[in-house]
Parts: structure tokens; C-alpha cells; sequence
């Protein structure tokens, strides 16, 4: 094992060259570009066996990577913000054809306003189009979420999405353990995918016109197969774990036991709401996390089983639905439900456009909820 | 031909067999059929190089070539046929009629 100065881009390129996929299509997009300028050293050095396919759009680079995918090759690509608004139409082919297309997301703000920072409305527009969404907290995570994103996408035959916070995560340098090649190589192994179109000795045909007769039976064969996913994502992640001794849950609790307050979010602001934990724990206050990494498949029974007993619980997201719950809310509410929650449930919409979130904003509210003060839902960090 | 379930379908829409389209019989989009007059036809096989469906069959070879009748149950009644053969001797007739 190596500890190299890595930037979340640094850290998933240098999956990727651990994984060393078949093909590699990509285009450019801000801040997503990193991965894909960094790997494509790898490839001109000769480092991988990658083909590096470079495209005249997202559209395009998912196209190729469904072509390539489907012809049996191991595929990854990165994307961010409007790139992944433009490949939107083949991402659900991606996932309908259940081909195990492995993409980091470096996400970032849709237009408009045009906007190159961080927040989630990229990655959240694209929940309900079949793909497994892994969220990661810092370099080390994008690391490792893209390494068990690989086993999983090929054992269950579905793409994966690997989410990094633009900017906070993608374009900031940090310690990253980087575990041996011959390690890695072993535990992510050899992609055999079983419907190859190359396989001429097994003809197939992929993508054919499906109507009233047969589509609702293909789209439904969807369902048990994303919610199944979550225990083949336990299963890899206890496998990753004897490699690197720590442990891939679908969601971390931090101080979480004797909690009075909980905060639930994700990727970077999660580091954050550590500190201030940290902070008030110092103080005396009973106040803790729960970090999920795992947004799709969601993992209602878990969230529930695991929030049902806090006091009081602060959903802050990091993107709306306009006339709608916030995406991350509406899960929680959704996993409350079944347990017939009795505590308070606030909602924060914060950071979008890459606002910042300071430590202590979240102090303030963590202050104001244990106050008996804190307001249903509210924003941080916003003028109004 | 019996309806599978979500548990007998391959995967992902996937067809996994060659030369299914067998199976399919799309002739019953045409709204119009070609009918030939065998006793002008000269064989030249122009229908048969231009049918954009490969459903004029053939039988014999060279000098001797014939072609046969339309397979109908593929056409789909586009007329190129008619349109190309330099005796005339396709005409297209309304679908309709023959159905009854």
C-alpha cells in the first residue's frame, strides 16, 4: 500500500488504472475533465490496455460505451452536470439493456443559471433511470466506491453510477491509501460478460423493439434486481474490506448511538458535520450523523431500522425537486413511514451552486434543534 | 404464439437466438399486394434485385432463373416491384380485397 497526494479526480483515475477497462469513452466536462486528463496519461503511457475512445458529446460517449458494453468489453466514462443532461436518453438505455457500465460523476450544478460548482441536481435528475448511485465522502471513498462499483455493476449486469462532490472533492489534494495493484487486479477480476455481441458463437440480439407485448415484463425484471443489488454491495464491500480494513456500509452512523439530533446527508458535507459534531461532543451535546452512502438501490429498512429512536432528524440536501420534496427528504419520509416515526423531521436545502457550508452553520443548527428552535424546513446559507 | 413472463424472457430486451425474425410474420402491414401476371413476366429478376424485404423467392439458375410468387406473408406492399418491372406485369391491388 502507498499513500499518494490525490485529488478526487486523482483518486478515480487512479482506480481506473487499477480496473483497467477495455474502453474508455469520454468528453470533456467541468470538473469531471481531471479523471479523464489524468487517465489518459495512463493510456499514452501505455500503463492500461485501454482504448481511449474520444467523442463529440456525452450523448455520444455514452452511445460508445453501450456499443462497447454490449460487444462484451469492461467500459467506464465520467461525467458531470450538463454532460450527464446530455447523455440522459442512453443513460436509461445503459440500464435497460442492463449493460454494467461503471461512470464517475464529479457532481455539480444544471443550468441555469450556468454554474461550474457543487451541488447534486445532476445525479439526483438521474435516480429513477436505473442505475446504482454510490456516494462518497472524500478521495478515499471515490477510490474505493469505484473499485466495489466495478464487481457490482458486473455481477448483477447494471451500470454504476460513483458520485464525488465537485470541486470540495474532485480539485482537493488529500492522503489517499492506494492498495497494491496485484490486490486490486484480483479482487476486481475479469469481466465475462455472458450476452457479448462479439461472441459469435452465441448470437444475440441487443435493443430490439419491445411494445405492449413485452417491454413491461423487461422493464419490471429492473426492480428485484437494484433492490437484491444492496446485499451483493454488503457482500463486495466485506471482500474490499479484508484488503483495506475498513468498512463499506450502505451508510455510516458517526456518533450516532445516543444521539438527540441526527443529521443525514451525503458525500463531502458529511466530513464537515464530523467536525461539528466533534465540536459540540466536546460540549456535551448528543448530536451524530448518518452518512449514506448507498442512494440507489435506497435502503428504506435500514434508514428506518437505524433513525427510528432519534429525537429530532435534519435531512440537509444538496438539491431540490421543484414542487416536490428534496430528494434525499422524500427518501427518508418514504423509510419513516413504515416505522411510524413520532420524532421531528426538518428539511435543509443547502450549498446549491456550490455555496459553502462552514462548520459552523452546522453547529447552528444542530444549537437550534437541540434549543427546541430549529424551523420545520429552511435553507443554509441562503439570502432571503 | 404464448406470452412469457418476466422470469422466462432473457434479459435487458435481449433476443438470444439467431434468425428469429423468422418467427415474425410482417406482411400485414400492407395496405396494398402486388399481383403478377406470370404469363408476361420475362424473369428478368429486376423485383427480385430490388425488393428491399428479399421476398421474391427463386427457383433454378443461370439462363433458367424463374422467379416465384411473392411471399406475402413478409411483403409489405411498398410497389417497388411494380414500379420497377420493364414488362409491367406487377400490378398493385388494395390490400382490402384479399382479407375478406
Amino acid at each position: 500500500m502507498k499513500v499518494k497526494a490525490l485529488t478526487g479526480t486523482g483518486a478515480g483515475a487512479e482506480a481506473m488504472r487499477q480496473i483497467n477497462p477495455d474502453v474508455v469513452p469520454a468528453y470533456p466536462i467541468t470538473p469531471q475533465t481531471a479523471i479523464m486528463q489524468k487517465f489518459s496519461t495512463f493510456v499514452a503511457d501505455g500503463i492500461v490496455d485501454t482504448e481511449l475512445i474520444r467523442v463529440e458529446s456525452e450523448h455520444s460517449a455514452m452511445s460508445c460505451a453501450v456499443g462497447a458494453s454490449a460487444a462484451g468489453a469492461r467500459v467506464m466514462t465520467a461525467t458531470a452536470s450538463a454532460g450527464l443532461a446530455l447523455m440522459w436518453e442512453i443513460v436509461g438505455v445503459a440500464s435497460g439493456l442492463r449493460l454494467p457500465i461503471i461512470m464517475a460523476v464529479v457532481n455539480r450544478a444544471l443550468s441555469a443559471p450556468i454554474n461550474i460548482h457543487c451541488d447534486h441536481s445532476d445525479a439526483m435528475g438521474a435516480r429513477d433511470l436505473g442505475w446504482i448511485q454510490i456516494y462518497s465522502e472524500s478521495a478515499q471513498e471515490v477510490y474505493e466506491n469505484m473499485l466495489i462499483a466495478t464487481r457490482l455493476a458486473e455481477k448483477k449486469l447494471l451500470p454504476v453510477m460513483v458520485c464525488q462532490d465537485g470541486f470540495i472533492t474532485s480539485h482537493g489534494v488529500e492522503n489517499v491509501e492506494i492498495f497494491d495493484d496485484d490486490k486490486i487486479k484480483n479482487f476486481v477480476g475479469e469481466h465475462k460478460y455472458p450476452h457479448a455481441l462479439l461472441d459469435i458463437k452465441k448470437p444475440v440480439t441487443h435493443g430490439p423493439l419491445q411494445l405492449q407485448d413485452y417491454y413491461f415484463e423487461t422493464r419490471s425484471q429492473q426492480i428485484p434486481v437494484m433492490e437484491e443489488s444492496i446485499n451483493d454491495y454488503l457482500k463486495i464491500g466485506e471482500e474490499l474490506s479484508k484488503i483495506t480494513g475498513r468498512e463499506y456500509k450502505l451508510f455510516d452512523k458517526y456518533n450516532m448511538d445516543d444521539a438527540d439530533v441526527v443529521i443525514v446527508t451525503m458525500n463531502s458535507t458529511a466530513g464537515t458535520t464530523k467536525t461539528a459534531i466533534n465540536r459540540l461532543r466536546s460540549e456535551g451535546k448528543k448530536v451524530g450523523l448518518l452518512k449514506l452512502r448507498l442512494f440507489r438501490p435506497f435502503p428504506y429498512k435500514e434508514v428506518a431500522e437505524a433513525l427510528k429512536n432519534v429525537k429530532q432528524i435534519i435531512v440537509l440536501d444538496r438539491s431540490v425537486s421543484f414542487g416536490a420534496n428534496p430528494p434525499l427528504l422524500g427518501e427518508v419520509k418514504n423509510a419513516l413511514f413504515d416505522v411510524k416515526y413520532e420524532g421531528l423531521l426538518h428539511s435543509g436545502v443547502f450549498g446549491l451552486g456550490g455555496r459553502n457550508i462552514f462548520i459552523e452553520d452546522i453547529e447552528d443548527l444542530f444549537n437550534k434543534a437541540l434549543d427546541g428552535k430549529l424551523e420545520k424546513s429552511f435553507y443554509v446559507g441562503l439570502r432571503e | 404464439m404464448t406470452l412469457k413472463s418476466n422470469k422466462e424472457i432473457p434479459i435487458g430486451g435481449l433476443i438470444d437466438e439467431a434468425g428469429s425474425s423468422k418467427k415474425f410474420k410482417t406482411g400485414d402491414w400492407k395496405s396494398f399486394r402486388p399481383i403478377t401476371d406470370f404469363s408476361k413476366c420475362i424473369n428478368c429478376m429486376m423485383c427480385v434485385c430490388w425488393c428491399p424485404d428479399d421476398c421474391i423467392p427463386t427457383e433454378g439458375n443461370g439462363n433458367d432463373i424463374k422467379r416465384k410468387e411473392t411471399d406475402f406473408s413478409v411483403c409489405k406492399g411498398c410497389g417497388i416491384c411494380a414500379n420497377v418491372c420493364p414488362v409491367k406485369c406487377i400490378k398493385m391491388e388494395e390490400e382490402a380485397k384479399f382479407l375478406k
